[in-house]
């Protein structure tokens, strides 16, 4: 009955595992190792795995294998089968899955804590135990439900734009205020015994609506802090359960998750110059655009064509090529590579500038342009890029709009001011590919990049545009 | 166990996470993403200790179905962060090695 107090050996291993894990994440420091880290990662919950299968009796082997079988095999098939360009999507399903199953099993443990040694004297689950196991499963149900949402907003089976329900900021405040009062009174409550206390199924359902609420008003531009934060939180939900377990390897893992999502949705926000707090209030992108937009849509523009892209690319000596969002929408990774290959053998320098919030989750860019098998050493970050562009004969901008922005950097009222951007503004010719004039951004904000002397516009789908310049540069 | 150093490590690892993640670089956020979602699955260690008790069929079915869960994303998560992995290349290589990974094309 006292599952704790085994063997000092298996709490060493649980301790191993949590090591793996850390070493896991060591291991993307760099390119080269990460193959190693992620090794390391498998074994880590490997050795986390057989150790509670060796150490804890047992009752039905064969139906845990199938289930480990059903789930791994579904896990492996979906792995193989997605698209790169669908990853946002695929992150947010595996975290409503962690969030679910870490619900999951903080009911059991409310149903059956003796199995998970919290059962104190007297029959009653023990007091921090209650506390434990209602924060793992609070924490659970909002990543699942907030998981679910990111995930219908992010594969377009729900709009996109923010939905905004009226006093929604009283609302949620009133609902997490619930759960924490409801926390306090479930580990005080007299009725402790197994399953016996019903405010645990009621701060549980209030969990999944929060979850709910929370994600609603966020608009799809704020995507990738969404995605970060449900990792950070899919983490500490795994963290409180490692309490109730007292398991390190649990713990240690929670506290790296947890860690991690909290630093990418600090860098995301960093990256778009917001707070965290105005992401979480939601509503970003909600305005149908600026005053005074329609004016600015008469200014003066140029159009050009892909045969004018491909000669003055030709004729170049630098090029950088700074996608966006709108480039995995259309798919066009592998052409752009095939262009960028075209270049340089016409001996033109090609650089890609990948703006932090580019994409839907942190680091969209860099994955697609790997799986377009473009060289991770001719990728560059915002900051170490951004002071060649006075030096580049050509930007070249294909399906990013906000974070070639100057209004960033000068106009205080625009909504995206103090939002670090490229100086696209510098470059010699600015190619600028774009569906049509009319849409603008995610920010809802026009670009004056569109009207600059130097700036062609090339109307076109993305992929098809590349497609005809990689032609005219063959010929 | 007791309470405090199950939170101290709790807050040790916290900072070994702070300061592991900010080592990685931004061209791997999303296999660290990947990942990190694997990793966390570690929870099925509580799934497999609820589907393995007697007592409660209830709490047994609840674990299966989160060792089902757990194991999607176990198996999903290192599989695809290996495969986003093995797609990262340096140039002066012959880019196209078969089975080196399977990107789609």
């Amino acid at each position: 009955m006292e599952a704790h107090a085994v063997n000092p050996w298996v709490a060493v291993l649980y301790l191993v595992a949590g090591v793996c894990f850390i070493l896991a994440l060591r291991g993307l420091s760099s390119p080269a190792t990460s193959r190693k880290g992620n090794r390391y990662g498998m074994i880590g919950m490997g050795i986390a795995v057989v150790t509670t299968l060796v150490t804890h009796e047992i009752a039905s082997l064969p139906e845990i294998l199938a289930a480990i079988a059903i789930g791994g095999g579904i896990g492996f098939l979906i792995a193989r089968r997605i698209k790169m360009t669908d990853m946002p999507q695929l992150v947010a399903a595996f975290h409503s899955l962690v969030g679910l199953a870490a619900v999951l099993v903080a009911v059991a443990a409310f149903l059956n804590p003796e199995a998970f040694g919290i059962l104190g004297e007297g029959g009653n689950i023990l007091p921090v135990s209650r506390v434990e196991m209602a924060l793992g499963a609070a924490i659970g149900a909002i990543t699942f439900s907030g998981s679910v949402i990111a995930f219908a907003k992010l594969n377009g089976n729900m709009s996109g734009s923010p939905i905004m329900l009226p006093g929604r900021h009283v609302i949620n405040l009133a609902t997490l205020g619930a759960i924490i009062v409801l926390t306090a009174l479930f580990a005080h409550s007299g009725a402790a015994g197994p399953g016996e206390n019903p405010l645990f199924w009621v701060l549980v359902g209030l969990a999944f609506l929060i979850g709910f609420l929370l994600i609603i008003p966020i608009g799809g531009a704020d995507m990738p802090v969404v995605v970060s934060m449900l990792n950070s939180y899919s983490g500490w939900a795994a963290a409180a359960m490692g309490f109730t377990l007292h398991n390190t390897a649990m713990i240690i893992t929670g506290a790296l998750v947890g860690s991690s999502g909290a630093i990418l949705s600090y860098i995301m926000c960093k990256a778009m110059n917001r707070s965290f707090l105005s992401v979480i209030a939601g509503g970003f992108g909600v305005e149908s655009g600026p005053a005074g937009g329609d004016a600015k849509e008469q200014r003066p523009w140029k159009r050009g064509s892909a045969e004018d892209a491909a000669f003055l690319m030709k004729e170049a000596e630098s090029v950088i090529i700074i996608p966006g969002y709108g480039m995995a929408v259309a798919q066009a990774q592998h052409v752009l590579r095939e262009m960028g290959d075209q270049l340089k053998a016409h001996g033109v320098n090609v650089k890609y500038a990948i703006h932090p919030v580019a994409g839907r989750m942190p680091g969209h860019m860099n994955v697609l342009l790997a799986e377009a098998q473009v060289s991770y050493d001719e990728v560059f970050e915002l900051e170490d890029i951004n002071g060649e562009f006075a030096q580049a004969d050509v930007a070249f901008i294909i399906g990013a709009n906000d974070v070639v922005n100057p209004a960033a950097k000068t106009d205080k009222s625009s909504p995206i001011y103090g939002m670090p951007v490229f100086d696209v503004d510098k470059a010699k010719t600015i190619f600028f590919i774009k569906r049509s004039m009319g849409g603008q951004g995610y920010a809802g904000v026009d670009n004056d990049v569109f009207y600059m002397d130097q700036t062609m516009m090339l109307l076109a789908d993305a992929k098809k545009m590349v497609e005809d310049i990689n032609k005219a540069l063959a010929d | 166990m007791d309470f405090v150093s199950i939170l101290s490590i709790f807050v040790m690892a916290c900072f070994v996470g702070y300061y592991v993640v900010w080592s990685v670089t931004p061209a791997l956020h999303t296999p660290l993403m990947a990942v990190t979602n694997a990793i966390s699955s570690v929870i099925v260690v509580g799934a497999l200790v609820a589907s393995a008790a007697a007592g409660s069929p209830a709490a047994k079915w609840l674990g299966l179905g989160a060792v089902v869960l757990a194991s999607v994303n176990i198996f999903g998560g290192f599989a695809v962060t290996e495969r986003m992995l093995a797609m990262y290349k340096k140039k002066d290589k012959p880019a196209p090695k078969p089975g080196s990974g399977g990107g789609t094309h």
